[in-house]
Formats: C-alpha cells, structure tokens, sequence
C-alpha cells in the first residue's frame, strides 16, 4: 500500500489517498454484493418455480399459473415491505431483491408509506408510481414500438 | 429430471441479479434500483422481440420469468400477439393486457399496504 507523506504537495497526496481507498475499498465489497445478489436473487426465482408448479399442478395452464405466481410474489413482497423485512433483507441482498417481481412491489410500497402523511392522493397515490410509472412508461413504449415494428415488417 | 428446473431457475434468477448488481457497482453512473428496474423491463422487451427470451423462459422457467426482464417479456409477447389477432389496435391493448395480473396486484396490494402498515423509526 502506498503510502501518504506530509511533506508532498496536496495533489499527490489527493491521489495518493485516491489510490488508496480504490485499493483498499471496492474489491471485496463488490464481491460480498455480488454474492448475496446472486443467492437471494435466485432463491425468490426458486420460490416463483414452487408457486408456478403449484398452480399448473392445480390445473391451471401455463400463462394464468404465472399470473397468479406474480400475484402472489407481488402480495408476499408488499406484505413483506409494510413490515419492514424487505428492506433488511434488501440492505444485504442489493440487485437480488430488486430484480425480481418481489422488488418492483417493494418500489411502489415502500415510497408509499413513507409519503402517506401528504395525502391518499398526492401521498399514497402518486407515490406508489415513484418507480413503477418509469418502469411502465418505458415497458408499454417499447413493446408498443415492437408490436408496431411487427406489424409494417412481419 | 424433474427437480433441475429448480436448479435452472436459481441459477438464471441469480446471475440476471448479478449484472444488475454488477451495473450498480462498477459503473460510474448512479445507477438506482429504479434504473435498474426500467433497464431489464426494457431489456426483456427487446430480447423478447429479438426471439431470445423465449428459450431461456423454457430452460429457466421462473428463473426467467420472475426477474423484471420477465415482465417486459410478457409485455412484448402481448403486444406482438395483439397485433397478430386485431392488427395495429392490437399494439396498444396487447401488452397491457398480457400483465394485467401482476399490473393490478402490484397497484391494490401496494396501495392496502401503504394504508395497513407505518414505516419503522
């Protein structure tokens, strides 16, 4: 590691500092992240794979098991948020909470009880869509573009 | 086997998890979960339209469909189908359509939530 002398210009010692804390910092950090993103991420696709053979093992076909497999994920993860254990278990789990059907739950409660106090209008519903308005906007633009693009070039 | 489909799915749910991990931690920019979120609805679109998300829903099964990029995958299979049953009228019901479910779970839930429970500290 190197190391930092008083007696170099301030520059140097900015960089050297810089260089310090990039070696010291990020590595094992980004790696312990990468982990538990990937263990939670792929144990909640675990739990979706047990509700959809579930729900198809109930006689449910294909498309309607996944909607209720997203039905259910969707009401776990907002329970889950109202009690706060989502975002403990995000503080650990990063991405592998996110990604998932569960984390777009999660952005819509969570922003919602926070602002709750302005209001069921401007609080409650408008919050509720802090994430979820993007992530709409942006999934019905493209699909409508490709479903448009399909249909001049099919 | 019966039981790999489990083992798929955690590994596709898990490594989907993982570069969205990755682009949170090594890019410069700020990426917050909500650009996170809107990049793999996006993403699951366009691999969708492209043919290439279909195979990895058969492999993976919820491994493929649970993660957002799922979402944008049914929005894109929706819309396109649309189009194929009503023509253009069919682009703008399609997708909407096809995630109605999780569309209307996510809005009540969310909103019973919001109302039943108070945020801690």
């Amino acid at each position: 590691m190197a190391e930092v002398k008083d007696s170099q210009p301030l520059e140097i010692q900015k960089k050297e500092y810089q260089k310090m804390v990039q070696e010291v910092q990020p590595r094992p950090t980004v790696g312990r992240n990468v982990f538990w993103a990937f263990v939670v991420g792929g144990l909640i696709s675990v739990l979706g794979q047990l509700f959809l053979n579930f729900f198809q093992a109930r006689g449910l076909a294909l498309p309607e098991a996944g909607a209720a497999t997203s039905t259910v994920l969707v009401f776990l993860a907002a329970l889950l948020t109202g009690l706060g254990v989502y975002d403990e278990i995000a503080k650990i789990a990063g991405a592998g909470s996110i990604v998932p059907i569960t984390g777009f739950a999660n952005s819509m409660v969570a922003p919602a009880m926070e602002y709750r106090g302005e209001g069921l209008v401007l609080g409650v519903g408008a919050r509720l869509f802090t994430v979820a308005g993007p992530v709409l906007v942006f999934g019905i633009v493209t699909a409508w573009i490709v479903a448009i693009l399909y249909y001049f070039f099919r | 086997m019966k039981n790999m489909i489990f083992l798929k799915a955690f590994l596709v749910g898990g490594l989907l998890c993982v570069i969205a991990q990755l682009l949170m931690d090594l890019t410069s920019h700020k990426v917050t979960p909500a650009h996170v979120l809107v990049g793999f609805v996006t993403g699951g679109v366009i691999l969708s339209a492209l043919g290439l998300y279909q195979p990895l829903v058969n492999w993976a099964g919820a491994g493929a469909t649970v993660p957002l990029s799922g979402f944008g995958h049914l929005l894109a299979q929706g819309a396109i189908g649309g189009v194929k049953q009503k023509g253009v009228l069919g682009a703008f019901s399609g997708g909407v359509a096809a995630t109605a479910a999780g569309i209307t779970a996510a809005v009540v839930f969310g909103y019973l939530a919001a109302l039943a429970f108070r945020p801690k500290g």
